[in-house]
């Protein structure tokens, strides 16, 4: 049982707390980008979007030269007694990382459909950008943004090439499902390895599920 | 006369050629008589180095033959092999995977002979200030991270786990074990010295100036460690087959072996 459970544990809170992440860091850089006419817009969102371009292990690999004994960031956590490397968090930055660009992509095209004169209008009565984006902007991306959490959740739930590369396998700790499925398949357990199969599937059956009828019972207000 | 000339003349010269050429292809020196050869090898990946060394050296000697290799851990190989994987030989570092194999029916009869022997050691990163210098010094609090290859299919693996079950502190190490798909990746992560200590053979330590080796597991462990070599069935030529391992067996893979630490069981 241990062997379904604890790895169903890891997933569960590596998940939620990716997707809690990924959900405000994605909108807030989305938003600030919709609206950004620098000169190095295309730059930044070449920078954005490179980990779903690049496959999951050298992203994994570069976090891991990053937060390693001799990485910048590794170093500089370690002066408050911190690492990050083969430790929980792992889990969750590498699946930050990954997902990011998903929850970015979509929130932003969404965004970039909201009709620039309405907001407009309700600066002039007024309003300011924090209820502009409140009552405007976030209820008319809606379906957008409901898309790309649940897109960020899903790749989330199977992220394998990076989590294994920064966090490592460390039964108890940091081993998702995908860790749990691919180490089982190697060790010829493939009875549990499909188990684990049929959790993630039900899961994403069931959050795909909930998003189709989001999507018919709340249509977008303009 | 002339047109005749300009006309035939030509003809005949292409018939000539052409008759020519198919003259001289039956023809072949005498060391062309090889028909080309591959082999297909599956090898543990603790013997990357010194078989990548050994194969080349076959290859020299012998230009007709192209050998492959796949290395991986052996409780990998063993499952490939299980699931079809065309392979010609395998060589194993352990038996219990050669042995799954004999049950199963995959090997040529009479094939199988051990090869190698090795040690399993405790390394730690050369820079570690920890001063570790037994098994026992893992339980220490210093030690917050050890990498060993899973015990299920890592041969390296489940002899270092073996090895910590003799010493009795297994149960208390287990919450601190990261595990690995295979024994270079422990070694890896030890040289990354993002563990605080690893579990590896002595010959993959020996690689690298990256780790130290600290300890040595208990002789009872060490003892049961041999690398058998065997020729799976379906293999197309195994002759060939059989001459590669014979000259694995030979001195001058002997030689190579002992280069990079391993010690030769029938020797």
């Amino acid at each position: 049982m241990d062997s379904y459970l604890l790895p169903l544990w890891i997933s569960c809170k590596t998940v939620l707390v990716t997707t809690a992440i990924t959900f405000i860091l994605g909108i807030a850089v989305a938003r600030w980008m919709a609206r950004y006419s620098g000169k190095y817009k295309g730059m930044i969102d070449g920078i954005f979007i490179l980990p779903l371009v690049l496959p999951p292990t050298v992203v994994g690999f570069g976090l891991l030269m990053l937060f390693g004994k001799n990485g910048p960031l590794g170093e500089f956590l370690s002066l408050f007694d911190m690492t990050v490397v083969f430790s929980w968090p792992a889990t969750v930055i590498a699946a930050v990382i990954m997902t990011f660009p998903l929850m970015y992509m979509s929130a932003r095209a969404g965004f970039e459909q909201v009709d620039v004169n309405i907001e407009n209008a309700a600066r002039t009565l007024g309003a300011s950008e924090w209820r502009v984006f409140w009552t405007i902007t976030m209820p008319a991306a809606r379906p957008a943004i409901m898309a790309a959490t649940v897109l960020a959740f899903a790749r989330a739930l199977g992220e394998f090439g990076a989590t294994l590369m920064l966090a490592g396998n460390i039964p108890g700790k940091t081993t998702t499902i995908p860790v749990a499925i691919y180490f089982n398949i190697q060790a010829g357990h493939t009875d549990k390895a499909m188990v684990l199969v049929f959790i993630v599937l039900a899961i994403s059956f069931v959050s795909l599920a909930a998003l189709t009828y989001w999507k018919l019972k709340i249509p977008a207000k303009p | 006369m002339k047109r005749m000339v300009n006309r035939i003349l030509p003809r005949f010269v292409a018939v000539f050629a052409v008759m020519g050429v198919l003259v001289f292809s039956g023809c072949s020196p005498a060391e062309e008589n090889h028909v080309a050869v591959e082999i297909s090898i599956s090898a543990a990946a603790s013997m990357t180095d010194a078989l990548q060394e050994i194969n080349a050296l076959y290859m020299q000697e012998n230009s007709w033959v192209t050998l492959s290799v796949n290395f991986a851990s052996s409780g990998t190989l063993q499952k490939q092999i299980e699931n079809g994987a065309p392979v010609d030989v395998f060589i194993s570092a352990a038996p219990a995977q050669m042995n799954a194999l004999e049950e199963g029916g995959f090997l040529v009869d009479s094939s199988r002979r051990n090869l190698l022997n090795n040690k399993i050691v405790l390394i730690v990163p050369s820079d570690s200030t920890l001063g570790l210098d037994s098994f026992m010094d893992l339980l220490d609090s210093g030690v917050v991270r050890i990498a060993l290859g899973d015990p299920e299919f890592v041969p390296a693996g489940t002899y270092g786990k073996k090895a910590l079950e003799i010493l009795g502190i297994y149960d208390q190490l287990l919450p601190k074990l990261i595990l690995g798909s295979d024994v270079r990746q422990v070694l890896g992560y030890v040289e990354g010295a993002n563990v605080e200590a690893g579990i590896v053979y002595s010959t993959d330590a020996a690689i690298t100036d990256g780790v130290v080796i600290v300890a040595e597991a208990p002789a009872e462990v060490n003892t049961l460690i041999v690398y058998p070599a065997a020729i799976i069935k379906g293999c197309q030529d195994i002759e060939a087959a059989q001459a590669y391992i014979d000259f694995l067996f030979g001195q001058e893979a002997a030689a190579i072996f002992a280069e990079y630490g391993f010690s030769l069981a029938e020797g």
